[in-house]
């Protein structure tokens, strides 16, 4: 068995793992934790669209 | 003459205290959670360690081996071998196993790899977060 994922499907996934890490252990009530879970993975959503963009228009 | 206010240094805690909790963190990812009685953080940190971990190797990622060389050698083959050990059981299963996929060139690879990596450093998180649960610092 193999898996294969495209870029764009793999940053996501990667994303989505370590926000939801790194919202468990870095708050401390469960509303914070999420809070912050999804305000990491947003931040990653930005970043990668935005560097996925911007390496587009560079690269032309 | 003003005041001077003694500050004492904190004691540190006791290795006992963290020591279990902390190995078990490492060896079973989100074990030290559930031995310290919170198993939902526990259970979904196991999840998403040993998700990360079983995708890197179903993209076939490759394991790193150290290395020492020049500085940049050095820092990713040593780094990415202490990341790897850091994912626990998993990591010793593959080993054990014989899971051995050379370096291919493609980017589904090289995804396997980064994530047998990032699931050994987010394992390192919730071994923090266990040691200060484990103290006291935290809930």
């Amino acid at each position: 068995m193999r898996m294969t994922l495209t870029h764009l499907e793999a940053a996501i996934v990667l994303a989505l793992m370590i926000s939801t890490v790194m919202g468990i252990t870095t708050k401390k009530t469960d509303r914070e934790r999420l809070i912050y879970g999804l305000q990491c993975f947003g931040y990653f959503l930005l970043a990668i669209f935005g560097l996925g963009w911007l390496m587009r228009l560079a690269h032309g | 003459m003003a005041d001077k206010k003694i500050v004492e240094p904190k004691a540190r805690a006791p290795l006992r205290q963290w020591i279990g909790p902390v190995a078990l963190a490492w060896i079973v990812p989100g074990g030290g959670h559930l031995l310290l009685g919170r198993r939902g953080r526990g259970a979904i940190l196991a999840s998403c360690v040993i998700l990360t971990y079983a995708m890197g190797l179903l993209m076939r990622g490759t394991l790193f081996q150290p290395q020492f060389g020049d500085i940049l050698t050095t820092i990713i083959y040593t780094g990415g071998f202490i990341g790897n050990v850091a994912a626990g059981l998993p990591y010793l299963l593959t080993v054990w196993l014989g899971y051995n996929q050379p370096d291919v060139a493609g980017h589904v690879y090289d995804y396997g790899t980064k994530f047998l990596v990032a699931a050994g450093l987010l394992n390192v998180l919730a071994m923090v977060d266990a040691f200060e649960i484990a103290v006291g610092k935290k809930d």
